[in-house]
């Protein structure tokens, strides 16, 4: 190489060193006039929430969104604690924990779920349940795939003489609340010896971390039978167990049976929308379904924020509904979406509602 | 060859070359203040972040250690919708998962460094202590998922079977065989301890001079009085401070532990059955912790989860030095 292109090439170096730095020092400046929303909570809508997230910088470049997905409970501690602009959680706030908050706050629900039972047994036929014959189960009074009464419900299925390995989940987690609300508001003797939790204190079986500890465990133990989410096991192929409605109907678990949940409920939606979504009325109905909700104040404490969070709100439960079905989340049903739009409308600064109303 | 030379150099001054070193103005006692302040500080550092996370703890589990007072640490309880805490099957289930894992790992670990520092043919001794270095880098969540898919099915079909048929007399193996339990956490948590004991009790018997093993062959010890009397008891006090490194990571090991002991929290004799580490509630419930009392207990399970490394690890070395004392060495 020559003198005279060792010194271009030594240039060109110099000319990309400068540009590097150039862009590292630009970069934020540009970003500096986005503003940050930050959020913490609930990690099971997490993956629909980066994507709303991600789709919502498209449509509003000026918010940029911080979302740390460290629990429901560390998202109902965060903003009661104003450290964060929203929480997010998969349980609804309790009346003690709402007292505590030093401001009024909003339940805005999101999206739903809903929890399968899932087992291992030869073959893997499709079973039915009751919500009892569940709760009997995970009370540890059921042992026996055989027993007559999953028998009775499934009629036609040759259940083995297998003992009932339960798998339930050992981290605290809202699935594991939607599913003991269920079984709690089935089952007397579930209500008053266990209760509803992120975590409970568990009469029978095993504990998995996440759904995948749950289902792994499942995978690996014939006659085992647990609980996941339904985008879990619908993604994994697991078998899924229909489970007896209010109706009286069995109904298999899918995204718009979900739905079909919220819209049962759609006609005693209670104001705050703190409401459990099992065992919900309607004849397709799946009766183990819940709300995800986002926690705002009513009063924001901040206008050129709290105008963007409500955008933002609005755009979610409208044009963002179309998200959720491809990540199996189950959308918002219109009725529900419409009670929605006038919990937005009231978020407000200085008492001023921050939602242009259209 | 470099140190020969400048030994020759400095002796041609009349001064051997260190002396001249340490005797050279800029040497000075300047230099040595602001080493020992670097040193003092960074102590100090660490007893201060020691303190600060005990303080920490203890101010965090007030309003736990107000409700249930020392009963937490025997009761059996862990209700959190009732908010009953007691820590005791915890306590229980770090304990016997640790022993189960230190009671097939020291053996193993301190074996393979005998091998590797002792008996293993030169060309092999990099290679395969590279290998089981390399077992420590295995981050903890692969060990867990191994654990499920691998391991604990293998048990419940194989091991535990056979295990439940041969010492089923024994408390410690009845039950039915769930494959995940006390079990399967103490051999995750054995073959995750074992590189650390391994790699670092190979450096001890490569340290132990070989004077030692001189003397001890020519006295007409065979090979293997050599390394027990020889070898292995010169190095006894590095041999002891490998074990409780790995102890150490046995007592704390969270997320393999979490996925393979079946999170019951109930203690049960045997080791079949399923059980629950200190470490493993905290990780589990933690996050979803929402009320006040519920967190402080968590936090006071952490709390007693230090007292317990602390006390584990004196327990140990108290043990190890009053044993130590009554073994009669090579010149009996």
């Amino acid at each position: 190489m020559t003198r005279p292109s060792m010194l271009a090439v030594k240039r060109a170096m110099g000319l990309a060193l400068a540009g590097f730095w150039l862009s590292a020092v630009a970069l934020p400046a540009a970003a500096m006039a986005q503003t940050l929303m930050n959020g913490a909570g609930a990690t099971f809508p997490y993956p629909l929430y980066s994507k709303w997230f991600d789709e919502y910088t498209k449509v509003d470049p000026s918010v940029r969104f911080n979302y740390q997905s460290i629990g429901s409970g560390g998202g109902i501690r965060q903003i009661s604690e104003r450290t964060v602009d929203f929480g997010a959680s998969d349980g609804p706030m309790t009346d003690d924990q709402l007292k505590k908050a030093p401001a009024e706050l909003l339940h805005i629900p999101t999206v739903l779920g809903a929890v399968v039972a899932t087992y291992n047994l030869p073959g893997n036929p499709t079973l039915r349940f009751s919500g009892d014959v569940l709760a009997d189960i995970f009370l540890g009074k059921i042992t026996s795939w055989d027993d007559g009464k999953i028998k009775s419900l499934n009629s036609g299925v040759s259940l083995p003489k297998t003992p009932i390995v339960v798998v339930h989940r050992s981290d605290g987690s809202g699935t594991t609340y939607i599913w003991v609300d269920y079984l709690s508001k089935i089952s007397r003797e579930w209500e008053e010896k266990v209760g509803r939790g992120t975590s409970v204190k568990w009469p029978a079986g095993l504990g998995g971390k996440g759904n995948e500890g749950v289902a792994g465990q499942i995978k690996n133990t014939p006659g085992a039978l647990g609980y996941v989410e339904l985008a879990y096991a619908i993604t994994n192929k697991l078998p899924a167990a229909s489970v007896k409605n209010a109706a009286g109907k069995f109904i298999e678990p899918t995204i718009a049976t979900t739905t079909a949940a919220a819209a049962g409920a759609a006609n005693n939606m209670p104001a705050d929308f703190r409401v459990s979504l099992t065992n919900a009325p309607g004849d397709t109905a799946y009766p183990i379904a819940s709300f995800t909700w986002l926690l705002v104040y009513k009063e924001q404490p901040n206008e050129a924020k709290g105008r963007l969070l409500t955008k933002f709100l609005w755009w979610a439960i409208h044009d963002g509904q179309k998200y959720p079905s491809d990540l199996l989340y189950a959308p918002l049903p219109a009725p529900v979406v419409k009670q929605i739009e006038a919990k937005v409308k009231q978020i407000s600064f200085h008492g001023k509602p921050l939602v242009a109303v259209r | 060859m470099i140190e020969v030379d400048a030994g020759r150099g400095g002796a041609a001054h009349g001064v051997p070359l260190p002396r001249a070193f340490f005797l050279t103005p800029r040497g000075s006692l300047w230099g040595d203040r602001v080493f020992q302040g670097v040193v003092y500080a960074s102590v100090g550092l660490f007893v201060l972040v020691m303190v600060g996370i005990v303080w920490a703890l203890v101010v965090e589990s007030m309003p736990a250690m107000r409700r249930f007072g020392l009963a937490f640490v025997i009761g059996q309880e862990w209700d959190p919708v009732k908010e009953a805490f007691g820590a005791l099957p915890f306590i229980y289930g770090t304990l016997v998962s640790s022993l189960v894992g230190m009671f097939i790992a020291v053996p193993l670990g301190i074996g393979a460094a005998i091998y590797l520092a002792e008996l293993a043919p030169f060309w092999a001794r990099s290679p395969i202590g590279f290998l089981i270095e390399l077992l420590a880098a295995v981050p903890s969540v692969v060990y867990g998922l191994w654990g499920i898919f691998v391991l604990a099915p293998f048990l419940r079909n194989w091991i535990e079977p056979v295990l439940g048929r041969a010492l089923g007399f024994l408390p410690l193996f009845q039950g039915p065989p769930y494959g995940v339990g006390m079990l399967a956490a103490g051999l995750i948590l054995s073959i995750m301890t074992v590189p650390f004991i391994a790699t670092v009790s190979r450096e001890v018997l490569l340290a132990v001079p070989n004077t030692q093993r001189e003397a001890a062959l020519a006295l007409g010890a065979t090979r293997w009085e050599t390394t027990w009397m020889a070898v292995l008891r010169y190095g006894r006090s590095g041999l002891v401070g490998a074990v409780l490194l790995g102890l150490g990571r046995a007592l704390g090991e969270t997320m393999a532990v979490t996925m393979v002991i079946g999170n019951r929290p109930e203690i049960a004799l045997s080791l079949f059955a399923p059980g629950y580490t200190m470490a493993s509630v905290l990780a589990n419930e933690f996050t979803e912790a929402t009320s006040d009392v519920y967190l402080s207990a968590l936090v006071y399970i952490g709390l007693l989860l230090l007292a317990v490394t602390v006390i584990v690890n004196s327990a140990a070395r108290l043990l190890v030095w009053s044993v130590g004392g009554t073994v009669k060495g090579i010149r009996e």
